[in-house]
């Protein structure tokens, strides 16, 4: 089967049971896309398909096919870090960083969708868990960036 | 210019935001095999018999191993051996592992397991500690104590405990109930084994003490510690739960042996809450004497603590969860009785702020309790009570910086304490509560051979980039990012010239770890020393190039300059390579060792630290009474962590601190039924969401502690305990109920508000002005 990941095309040939997490993490060595629970429940493997986010670690990987899927190690491009990864570090929104590759999809999800609130925001990351930070630090960086975007 | 003491980000940010920083985990080698752990359905057995036969001929196996090949005990003390890699002879808990099997895919390898064929006889079960604290009939481990199931029995009594009692004006006793909870950093234990064909054996692992991890596999594998690595990749959180060796670390080694390929672990999330080793389940009685004027005179703690089925760090769990006691208030008499029971749970262990917080919370309340029985206001109680700086506790804990009254003077500032106290309407409240906890513990866990708690290598060679190496571990928290800072402002660099080296012990000098909130100060001091012995190569060499007094010389901006002259400056990189054409890279090494205190007496060293931080909490609150949900509105935290060396991640740690304490609070449980852990997943267990989170307004008040590097104290542990406790004071005032049986579920604080309304009503407990009309 063919796909897109990041913008580039693969061809792969996953068995039928292969998980998406694993597809991209095990096959494609794009390691940045995290596993912290098998459930759903953590929203650490977030991924985009066609934009929209997506638990890798419930997905199949057959279900990708001829899809366009954006890992965390698309999400900056040949300009350097995103606006909302440069958010993040200045305004310590993570710590140990296992959230990150996730924290970063699912906001960027909702920054897509148009300017959120405060409220949208925490919503597009109640299914991303983080240990370390309290998320008050996250949401400021989101916010930071819808600012910048938007105007306050 | 300085790096100290301003928010700097995380020095390893820009990887981990990236998704490129390397995780366990993600660390693969060549030719490597997938290892999986076969786990006992049973609490508590005898093995029968074990029958790999057929798991061993699935296609891809490469080795199978039991308990029997490798039986030697190891534990993160070196007194309480109780654990091993995998079961010998008999299960002490369900998820234990029995089998490991190593094979060419983690697929092959579940098949493997599949097929494994393990025969018990049960043995008697222990779920409750009061059981195990009596005579009983099967003993988990030979170790406990006489013919009971008890690990660890603490008895201490400083002062006239007896009188103070016998003589208050006021006694008030708490009995507080406290669920186990669990660490639950988002990445699983993970760990890569690699032993070489040089008989060389390298471990990754997401660990806290790769210095322990070590120990632990060159004693249980009978390698010499010198073929033994420990590398530290990033960590993905650890609040403890990655503070022990752990048997799959030993297991992925053994494999790796048997197998002659590296091979690879990474535990399942259920894996992860099997392997526990978090805050114990307790059941503490905490009185507290008082005279007419609300001075204390005595402290009466008792603590069972069920340790689950191993030791882990519990003799310290034990002690700590009196001796942490004794502040911030001046208590001129203290008795504790400690008791730590094994069950045939998942062991407990060592879980930020490590055995202080479930009698805090009973303390906390209890102050709480007294101060309504004076009929004063609990922040004025708490003012009268606390101890001043450059003190000494009754059990010899030397308080060096204290600014617990200025933390309360701001929390109470902040919140507008006094026109809200009583005073909002039912259903809303506030409440105070604080805290204080070690700098890092002053006598290390390992003594022989004696070293320094912590020592930090400096390393410059021409191109002007100054390597770290520490064994510190950084898990998240962001111990390299500080330590750059401190070395980086000494040198007078910019910080990007810094590059802290991972963990190797190959290559690091040993430092005991990340435990016990003891990095900053200690690394901290060693870092800086380290950097100080550098900058004296470079003003040598500034002195040889300019004919001025070396130690004339300051650093800052990249070069060498006389204060007064600053025309007489030398450039950093000039003076760099000055000072090496005759010796090569320059190198500098700096050590701390915390200095001798405590008393003589049996456990006088537990909970002595070089220094302690300080914390007054205030929250504010509103009762759904309907619902019986706790919504946590505001917490404005205090904390003394003397002078931060980076406020934005001292904030960090005070945030996600209240984070965990809320989700004990509130809802996270080890459910048990019997021994039976009825949650192991995090859909079920019941964390803080981000909408849940309340208002966090972080005041950092201190002074420079005399002997914190840069005058910074430890901010990792103490932001905790004083949570739990600042918001069931301010379920208190909001309706009027005590809460002493933790987690406060909506379905528990309903009932209670239910009974409370058969009962007569609900209301608001009466203003400490309004009790004498
Ligand atoms: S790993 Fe997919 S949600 Fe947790
Ligand atoms: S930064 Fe550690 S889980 Fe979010």
């Amino acid at each position: 089967m063919k796909l897109r990941v990041n913008g580039l095309e693969y061809e792969v040939h996953p068995p039928p049971e292969r998980l998406l997490v694993d597809l991209l993490r095990e096959d494609l060595h794009l390691t940045g896309t995290k596993r912290g629970c098998e459930d759903g429940s953590c929203g650490a493997c977030t991924v985009l398909v066609d934009r929209e986010p997506r638990h890798a670690c419930l997905t199949l990987a057959h279900m990708v096919e001829g899809r366009d899927v954006t890992t965390i190690e698309g999400a900056s491009s040949s300009f350097g870090l995103s606006s909302l990864q440069r958010a993040l570090i200045e305004n310590g929104g993570l710590q140990c960083g296992f959230c990150a590759p996730g924290m970063v999809l699912a906001v960027e999800a909702c920054l897509l969708r148009g300017k959120p609130t405060r409220e949208e925001i925490r919503e597009a990351i109640a299914g991303n868990y983080c240990r370390c930070t309290g998320y008050a630090k996250i949401v400021d960086a989101a916010e930071k960036v819808v600012r910048e975007r938007w105007g306050p | 210019m300085t790096k100290v003491g301003n928010r700097i980000p995380l020095v390893d940010a820009p990887l981990k935001v990236a998704g490129t920083a390397t995780y366990a985990g993600d660390i693969a080698r060549s030719g490597m095999l997938a290892g999986k752990i076969v786990r006992s359905p049973e609490a508590h057995a005898r093995i029968l018999s074990i029958d790999v036969w057929e798991a061993a001929s699935e296609p891809g196996v490469a080795a199978i191993l039991t308990g029997d090949r490798y039986p030697v005990p190891f534990g993160v003390l070196p007194i309480t051996h109780d654990e091993t890699m995998l079961a010998v002879r008999k299960v002490r808990y369900r998820g234990e592992g029995v089998v490991a099997i190593a094979a060419t895919s983690i697929e092959a390898a579940e098949r493997a397991a599949r097929k494994v064929r393990v025969e018990y006889e049960r043995l008697p079960e222990y779920d409750d500690p009061e059981v195990s604290a009596g005579p009983v009939t099967e003993k988990i481990h030979e170790r406990a104590v006489g013919n009971t199931n008890l690990q660890k029995e603490v008895q201490q009594s400083f002062g006239p405990v007896d009188e103070a009692f016998r003589d208050a004006a006021h006694i008030v006793t708490v009995r507080g109930r406290f669920a186990g909870v669990t660490h639950a950093a988002l990445e699983p234990h993970a760990v890569v084994a690699d032993f070489a064909s040089d008989g060389r054996l390298t471990v990754w692992s997401s660990t806290q003490v790769p210095h322990y991890l070590h120990l632990a596999l060159s004693e249980v594998l009978g390698i010499p510690e010198h073929r033994v690595r420990v590398v530290k990749p990033t960590v993905g959180g650890g609040f403890g739960g990655k503070g022990d060796p752990f048997p799959h670390e030993l297991v992925a080694a053994a494999l790796s042996i048997e197998a002659q390929r590296p091979v690879r672990i990474v535990l399942g999330r259920e894996e992860v809450f099997y392997l526990n080793h978090g805050r114990h389940p307790t059941r503490n009685t905490v009185r507290i004497a008082a005279d007419a004027e609300g001075q204390l005179r005595g402290l009466d703690v008792d603590a069972l603590i069920d340790g689950g089925a191993a030791s882990s760090f519990g003799t310290v769990t034990t002690y700590y969860n009196g001796v942490l006691s004794v502040g911030p208030y001046h208590i001129p008499a203290f008795r504790y009785r400690g008791r730590r029971a094994y069950t045939n749970k998942p062991p407990s262990g060592a879980m930020r702020a490590h055995g202080s917080v479930n009698t805090r919370y009973s303390i906390e309340v209890g102050m709480d309790m007294l101060a309504e029985e004076l009929h004063v206001d609990p922040t004025e109680l708490r003012l009268r009570n606390f101890l001043p700086p450059d003190t000494t506790t009754l059990n010899g804990f030397r308080i060096t910086s204290n600014s617990v009254a200025r933390c309360l003077g701001a929390a109470r500032a902040r919140s507008e304490w006094t026109s809200k106290f009583r005073a909002l309407p039912l259903g809303e409240g506030i409440g105070v509560a604080c805290g204080f906890f070690i700098s890092g513990s002053n006598s290390p866990i390992h003594f022989t051979p004696k070293f320094p708690q912590s020592t930090v290598h400096l390393k410059i060679d021409v191109d002007g980039g100054v390597t770290v190496h520490s064994g510190a571990a950084d898990i998240g928290q962001g111990s390299d990012t500080v330590l750059a800072q401190i070395v980086a402002d000494v040198l007078g660099v910019g910080i990007d010239r810094v590059r802290v080296a991972a963990v190797d012990t190959d290559t690091a000098p040993v430092d005991l770890g990340s435990y016990s909130s003891r990095v900053t100060f200690m690394m901290g001091n060693a870092a800086r020393r380290a950097a100080e012995a550098m900058l004296a190569q470079l003003r040598n060499a500034a002195a040889q190039i300019t004919g001025q007094p070396a130690e004339k010389f300051v650093a800052a901006e990249d070069r060498l300059s006389l204060p007064d002259h600053p025309e007489v400056a030398v450039a950093y990189l000039d003076a760099v390579h000055a000072a090496m054409e005759h010796t090569g890279a320059l190198q500098s090494s700096g050590s701390y060792e915390s200095p001798r205190i405590g008393g003589d007496f049996k456990g006088a060293r537990a909970g002595t630290s070089p220094s302690y931080s300080f914390a007054a909490y205030v929250a504010q609150v509103k009762v759904d009474t309907d619902l019986g949900r706790i919504r946590v509105k505001n917490v404005w935290a205090a904390f003394d962590c003397g002078r931060p060396i980076n406020p934005l991640l001292v904030e960090g740690q005070i945030e996600g601190s209240i984070h965990m304490g809320l989700g004990q609070l509130l809802g996270e449980e080890m459910h048990y039924r019997g021994t039976r852990l009825m949650n192991p997943s995090l859909l079920e267990y019941r964390t803080i969401s981000p909408e849940d989170m309340p208002e966090v307004e972080c005041l950092l008040v201190g002074d420079a502690d005399p002997e914190g590097p840069f005058g910074a104290k430890e901010a990792g542990e103490g932001p905790l305990p004083p949570v739990l406790p600042a918001v069931a004071n301010a379920v208190y005032d909001a309706i009027g109920i005590r809460f002493l049986d933790l987690p406060l579920t909506p379905d528990k604080v309903w009932r209670a508000i239910e009974a409370r309304r058969k009962e007569g009503g609900l209301v608001k407990p009466p203003r400490p002005e309004d009790h004498d009309r």
